[in-house]
């Protein structure tokens, strides 16, 4: 196995609360993974479970509460300046600096790494390349489209050559056209050999980008694996989707036992074969509106993992 | 490629971010507008008034010259307030600037001292463009006053690391409302239009306990040329003031960005 570039174990992390009446709150309830050099790795989970929390201590801006957590062999929060040097992160929110142009902002971003002009021009040049922004180099970042921001928030993160680049929830709020695009930059990065660690509620992004994932459900990891691992260990080969008018299909989902995931919406019949899964409905006299047999994915994964916590 | 890690928290590069924004000659516009408002005050008051005061009692100088220092530490004073107070806010909150800013070698502590530098360099300019004007009017008295814009650095300094400070409990813009509601009657009571001793003793001794009475005692001992030990401990005041202060923005944002 290669070598281990980041390597977690118990890690937690505990908010304080806000006020006197407030509780602490565990955002982070010990999590164990381990990345290696080259891999991309993901963490996904419904919204508070605890992703960006730990995304933030990968970044070396917030202390773990209890754990140990190592970062290319470093700690980071005693060795944070070192490890930085050596990341490039990119926020959920862009917050790139509305006060300087396209260009500008790889620029000085680079000299906060103690980077030299000459060198900062140079790469900046290529980032711009990378990044598909060449023509938009004089540009303010405000006339940016969304999927250009998050390029040039990527562009950015690069501008150091690191060695790890973190993403949280790198395609949010783009359009299909633009998630494409930026998905094929990220791929290529991987080609380049950047270990990517990303964090995203996207099932395809996740089934696209990553080589191995943890779903996180509540602070905690609830299982880990490639994609095709984890659709193997927790789902059948097939599913059908059964549709019902509404308020009956729950009532039907309880009788038909565990192999059937009640949804807000739908019933999952998870089965080797969908085909049978149907005609035994027929059979038992369920009479859906609409039924669909399709190959189970990562967001079956997902919501067997995760499921209750969506009808929160 | 490990490059070396930036000095001092990578202080100096916030500064340069900043310096990079305002180039193109937008120092000087800057340096305008803080002018103004001061050349206003030092035409209506100092010139103004100061045709119906003639010298000032116990000082023994005219009127507009007695105002004029103030009204430089003063602008000084408000060029550090602005990039440390709602300048550094919107970059807060609404940019999340220091937050991309921590994620790199530079650290908190090299953000925030990076800042007031910032804030010093700002109130260097309007201090330089107000002293220009203060010899334009014909109002200078001593070379001395010379020395008053690099000492003038210390008012940036002191109060650029409280309004920082102050910056980092902000809720929303309108808390601002609460540092004018401290800024105008220091500013109109600290001794800016007339000496201290016009005062009842009690008063004397709580505007002699304000930094912005310092600042102002200091900058008007050397632009009058009246020189003792005192302006060292005017200077002393707004040295520890300052220090003080920049201690508690550290740990402050320390726990805004990396709480």
């Amino acid at each position: 196995m290669s070598e281990a570039l980041i390597e977690a174990t118990g890690l937690e992390k505990t908010y304080p609360a806000r006020n006197r009446q407030g509780t602490p709150f565990r955002a982070v309830a010990g999590v164990a993974f381990r990345v290696h050099r080259g891999e991309a790795f993901g963490f996904l989970g419904p919204n508070g479970a605890g992703k960006s929390s730990t995304m933030r201590m990968l970044a070396g801006v917030s202390a773990p509460t209890a754990g140990t957590l190592r970062i290319l062999g470093l700690d980071p929060v005693a060795d944070g300046r070192r490890v930085r040097a050596r990341l490039g992160v990119v926020p959920q929110d862009d917050s790139l600096d509305t006060q300087l142009t396209v260009e500008e902002n790889l620029l000085v971003y680079g000299l906060y790494f103690g980077l030299s002009r000459r060198a900062v021009r140079t790469k900046a040049g290529e980032l711009l390349a990378f990044a598909r922004l060449e023509d938009k180099a004089g540009e303010r970042v405000e006339n940016l489209s969304g999927g250009m921001r998050r390029r040039l928030t990527i562009a950015r993160a690069l501008i150091n050559d690191p060695e790890i680049l973190l993403l949280d929830e790198p395609t949010t709020g783009l359009d299909p056209q633009a998630r494409h695009v930026l998905w094929e930059r990220l791929f290529r990065l991987k080609q380049d050999g950047v270990t990517l660690i990303l964090t995203t509620h996207y099932m395809d992004e996740a089934e696209q980008l990553c080589d191995r994932l943890v779903v996180m459900d509540k602070g905690l990891i609830a299982d880990g694996g490639s994609p095709r691992e984890l659709i193997e260990r927790h789902v059948t080969r097939e599913v059908l989707e059964l549709r019902f008018p509404p308020g009956e299909h729950e009532k039907i989902g309880r009788e038909l036992g565990e192999q059937v995931e009640v949804l807000p919406d739908r019933l999952l019949w998870y089965a080797d074969d969908g085909e049978q899964a149907l005609a035994r409905a027929t059979e038992l006299g369920i009479r859906p509106l609409t039924a669909l047999v399709r190959r189970a994915g990562l967001e079956d994964v997902f919501l067997r993992l995760t499921g209750r916590s969506l009808t929160d | 490629m490990i490059p070396t890690l930036p000095r001092a928290g990578g202080a100096h590069l916030v500064v340069l971010r900043n310096l990079w924004v305002h180039k193109g000659g937008s120092p000087w516009t800057m340096a305008l507008f803080s002018i103004f408002e001061p050349i206003l005050y030092l035409l209506a008051i100092g010139v103004g008034i100061g045709g119906l005061v003639g010298d000032v009692p116990g000082v023994e100088v005219p009127y507009a010259v007695y105002v004029a220092p103030a009204l430089l530490a003063t602008a000084m004073m408000n060029s550090a307030l602005e990039e440390t107070g709602q300048s550094a806010y919107a970059k807060l909150a609404f940019d999340r600037f220091y937050h991309s800013l921590i994620v790199t070698p530079v650290t908190v502590t090299g953000a925030v001292t990076g800042e007031v530098l910032w804030g010093m360099l700002r109130a260097l300019i309007t201090g330089t463009g107000f002293l220009a004007v203060i010899a334009a009017f014909g109002l200078v008295q001593s070379p001395w006053i010379l020395l008053a814009v690099p000492a003038g650095l210390l008012i940036g300094f002191a109060f650029g690391a409280a309004s920082l400070t102050f910056t980092g409990y902000v809720r929303g813009w309108h808390d601002y409302q609460y540092m004018q509601l401290i800024m105008l009657p220091m500013f109109l009571f600290a001794t800016t239009f007339y000496p201290v001793t016009v005062y009842p003793e009690p008063v004397q001794l709580l505007v002699e306990a304000l930094p912005l009475y310092h600042a102002i005692e200091l900058v008007r001992g050397l632009a009058l040329g009246r020189l003792g030990p005192s302006l060292l401990l005017n200077a002393a005041y707004l040295i520890v003031f300052g220090t003080l202060f920049l201690t508690w923005a550290r740990r402050r944002w320390g726990r805004l960005l990396t709480s």
